[in-house]
């Protein structure tokens, strides 16, 4: 813990997305999985005002999904219905996910948990959550 | 706001062809096949089937509301692009291939050739 007080934040994400970077720069054919680990893959960014959440989950009945912030904690589950396949059908290629999903996420200690917004829009549920006024950079005015 | 900006745009650069696979799956009935694809991201007018020879492709661009100052902290979808391609056999109809998409996902229907139905054929008795 004393490692994590010593350094910023945001140097962890730093040297993980490094370490992906060079992965991918050896590695030329992308995931034979398409989209990475797990489903739904996640995409997370920050702006001044706000931590931008992109969860990739295509075919979902936006109905289903749910989001939920709980003490910093963001939580989205859904689940995905299989579709039917028809008798005397044969299945050739079965890789789409099928059933319930969670992924969590835990957030900075800044955000506001009364401004937070989500929309789905083309199979991807967009979370954006607002940060406190106060944690926001200002400039100081030198007299 | 800005549309058109990727979140990935490092990753775009150093490999300006690059796409992820999209997962699909394919089921085959009697009448053709049917094909979804996982396309999260890609809006329609994004989105692109073609078939040349025999070969069918998807692809699509991923274009998210990102705004001009964000920081990515996490990516796992790294390339904002997906493709793949499948070769098609020939009782495959690539004429009459019908394509919609819904909440991110595309379905395509492949019919068999009118010749390659199933058809039962009487047996007589002589």
């Amino acid at each position: 813990m004393l490692l994590h007080a010593m350094y910023p934040r945001d140097l962890f994400a730093e040297i993980d997305r490094l370490q992906r970077d060079l992965q991918q720069a050896f590695d030329l054919s992308p995931s034979i999985r398409g989209l990475g680990r797990g489903f739904p893959a996640l995409n997370v960014g920050s702006t001044p005002r706000s931590i931008e959440l992109y969860v990739f989950a295509p075919g979902v009945d936006p109905a289903t999904l749910k989001v939920q912030l709980e003490r910093g904690v963001l939580t989205i589950a859904g689940e995905r219905a299989a579709e039917p396949v028809a008798e005397g059908a044969s299945v050739h290629i079965d890789e789409r996910f099928a059933g319930s999903f969670r992924r969590v996420v835990t957030l900075p200690d800044d955000i506001d948990p009364g401004a937070v917004e989500a929309r789905y829009r083309d199979g991807v549920l967009h979370v954006s959550v607002g940060r406190r006024a106060a944690a926001q950079p200002r400039r100081i005015e030198i007299q | 706001m800005s549309e058109a900006r990727s979140m990935t745009n490092r990753a775009e650069t150093t490999r300006a062809d690059a796409a992820l696979r999209p997962a699909v799956d394919v089921i085959e009935d009697a009448s053709g096949i049917t094909l979804r694809a996982d396309m999260p991201g890609v809006p329609k007018e994004r989105l692109q089937v073609h078939v040349e020879g025999d070969t069918l492709t998807i692809e699509g661009d991923v274009v998210l509301q990102v705004a001009e100052d964000m920081e990515p902290t996490h990516v796992e979808l790294a390339v904002p692009r997906l493709r793949r391609a499948f070769t098609l056999s020939k009782e495959l109809d690539a004429d009459r291939v019908s394509a919609e998409v819904e909440h991110g996902v595309l379905k395509l229907r492949i019919p068999k050739k009118e010749h390659a139905q199933p058809r039962r054929i009487e047996v007589k008795v002589a």
